[in-house]
């Protein structure tokens, strides 16, 4: 069976020496051959153990300082070695800003079809057939890549993380990596960490709380946090709220911020401006509470509140403190 | 310093889009406009001239007649040269066509830095940036939300979703910029009246040296296999709160196992 490339991302939330979306693009990768893992930076051997249990049967390795401190070219060079060695069947990377300029450079240098922000990915007869959901999320469209190694980027939640019952003990290929002096061109002078909220990360969270310009003012958000943190849900916010400052960039979902399509999306004094339903309408359950009864947001709602968030989101907290006794 | 400017003409985001015959967006069908993500784009081009290094700004953009409107947009904003690409062969391109015009276009003008928006509002795939500085052989940044040079370094800050990044790029160079970085100008009247009289030169592939059979829909390394329109959500409960809503949320979370 022919190999499938996932690029690795390293260290996610909790302690798992691996990203959760990567643990995704393993299991999509076991429906069109062989999963075998691309990592960058140090790698032990608890970190094969688990990738195996995720479904690499290999896991290419290269160690260097410089996949951290350039952007993207250096992990270009990794893969585009990598896919010289494995001859894939496709090459799969999680559709996030650096990923997709990973990706975006890699199929430049294998002149290779790229499909980006892939919902969905399964087997065909002429190859991976990739779902994306475009126009807003008004329409799905399933394409095929028809020249070179197909290079997908798949967005997170496209597939729930499975382990596979028999794990196979993963050959392990170290890349020796000769960067360009090309790959040295764009240098991290400086990055400081962000606090940790202790929340889940918005881009795989199973329920999301998202506050809009309804909630009425800064300190106000607070609620939002408080249903997030009572529902054990990431926080985000609409682009007026990150416009007016309110609340970070990084919470921003919509079409200039994140897509996202957890179990439940709770939406509260969200209108549901096109811009936003375009990241967020993939959800698989939406519950709306805005003032407005107009408000487009109630079309896409499968439970709808029209009253006042700042009365209904305390009762609902209160609500659920109490059933959880 | 010469600038380029990417920008895109694309479909009015608040229209109906639809597919044409071929799969492929209908842009006849409704009014275009210049991508308002490029617009920031124009914008940063634009302010590191005014923040004292001097640039010679070019707008550039490939697609069909109409797509001249952007550049005037954009030239209305603060550029002081627009290059339009314009050939028969070229609808349907895929990214990698389209960042091989674009390249070869940037080449052609002649650069130090090239500044793209985040993403275009039609296809949104936000490769053509990596995908053009690829083909340069440039380093380049994505997702800066502020910029500033001293005429051989770019510097970026950019925000990702863990951290805060200050990134050294050495110039010649490409970025992007995000809808972060500073509010788009609104150009006055007169602005837009010099635009029309700024120097706007349309190429053909043939200008470029690129084989029409390497672009366009029948030279894409992708093929669509079909469309669908979602399917509408299936219509959902909507209660006005009597003040008993909180509750009646609680049992529906509860009855879809989220508490």
């Amino acid at each position: 069976m022919t190999a499938v490339l996932v690029l690795v991302e390293r260290g996610g939330p909790g302690g798992s020496p691996v990203r959760k979306p990567s643990l995704e693009l393993l299991t999509i990768a076991r429906r069109i051959g062989e999963p075998a893992a691309v990592v960058c930076g140090p790698i032990d051997e608890a970190t094969v153990d688990f990738l195996a249990g995720y479904g690499a049967t290999a896991v290419y390795s290269a160690d260097s300082p410089d996949l951290d401190e350039y952007l993207v070219v250096p992990k270009v060079e990794v893969l585009a070695e990598a896919v010289r060695q494995a001859a894939p069947a496709a090459v799969l990377v999680t559709s996030n800003p650096e990923g997709k300029d990973v990706a975006a450079r890699l199929a430049v240098r294998l002149n290779s079809g790229i499909i980006t922000d892939a919902t969905d990915v399964a087997a065909g007869p002429d190859g991976p057939v990739v779902t994306q959901s475009v126009f807003a999320g008004g329409w799905t469209v399933r394409s095929r890549i028809r020249r070179g190694t197909p290079v997908i980027t798949v967005r997170p939640n496209a597939a729930r993380p499975e382990r596979v019952a028999d794990p196979v003990q993963p050959a392990v290929q170290p890349l020796a990596i000769e960067l360009s002096d090309r790959a040295r061109g764009a240098r991290v002078v400086n990055r400081t960490p962000r606090a940790s909220t202790g929340r889940p990360d918005l881009a795989d969270a199973a329920i999301i709380v998202t506050g809009g310009r309804g909630v009425g003012a800064p300190e106000a958000f607070e609620v939002i946090e408080r249903l997030a943190d009572a529902l054990g849900a990431a926080v985000g916010a609409t682009r007026a709220v990150t416009d007016l400052s309110w609340r970070p960039h990084e919470m921003q979902i919509g079409q200039t911020g994140k897509t996202v399509a957890p179990q439940l999306y709770v939406a509260a004094g969200v209108s549901g401006a096109i811009q936003h339903l375009a990241g967020m309408q993939g959800s698989r359950t939406i519950v709306a509470v805005n003032k407005d009864p107009k408000a487009p947001i109630f079309e896409y709602a499968d439970f709808g509140v029209v009253g006042d968030l700042h009365k209904v989101l305390p009762a609902l907290i209160n609500e659920i403190e109490k059933r959880k006794g | 310093m010469k600038i380029v400017v990417l920008v895109k003409h694309v479909p009015e985001p608040t229209a109906a889009w639809r597919f044409a015959d071929d799969l492929t967006l209908d842009r006849s069908a409704v009014e275009g406009r210049l991508s308002q993500l490029d617009e920031y784009a124009v914008e940063q081009a634009v302010r590191l001239g005014e923040a004292g290094v001097p640039v010679e700004i070019t707008c550039l953009t490939m697609g069909p007649a109409p797509a001249a409107d952007a550049l005037r947009k954009a030239l209305a904003m603060g550029g002081d040269r627009g290059v339009h690409v314009l050939d028969d062969a070229l609808p349907g391109s895929d990214v990698l066509a389209t960042s091989l015009v674009l390249a070869k276009a940037v080449q052609r003008i002649g650069f130090d830095l090239v500044v793209c928006g985040m993403a275009s509002t039609d296809a949104e795939m936000s490769v053509v940036p990596a995908m053009v500085a690829d083909r340069l052989g440039v380093p380049q940044a994505s997702n800066a939300a502020e910029l500033g040079t001293d005429g051989t370094t770019l510097t970026v800050r950019r925000e990702t979703d863990s951290a805060t990044e200050e990134i050294a790029v050495t110039l010649p160079a490409v970025v992007s910029v995000t809808d972060q970085s500073g509010e788009p100008r609104y150009p006055a009247f007169k602005a837009i009246m010099a635009a029309r009289k700024k120097p706007v030169q349309t190429w053909s592939l043939a200008d470029l040296g690129i084989d029409a059979a390497d672009v366009g829909l029948a030279a894409s390394a992708t093929v669509v296999e079909d469309t669908q329109p979602r399917p509408p959500r299936a219509a959902g409960t909507v209660i006005v709160d009597d003040g008993d809503a909180a509750g009646r949320l609680a049992e529906y979370l509860a009855t879809a196992s989220f508490l």
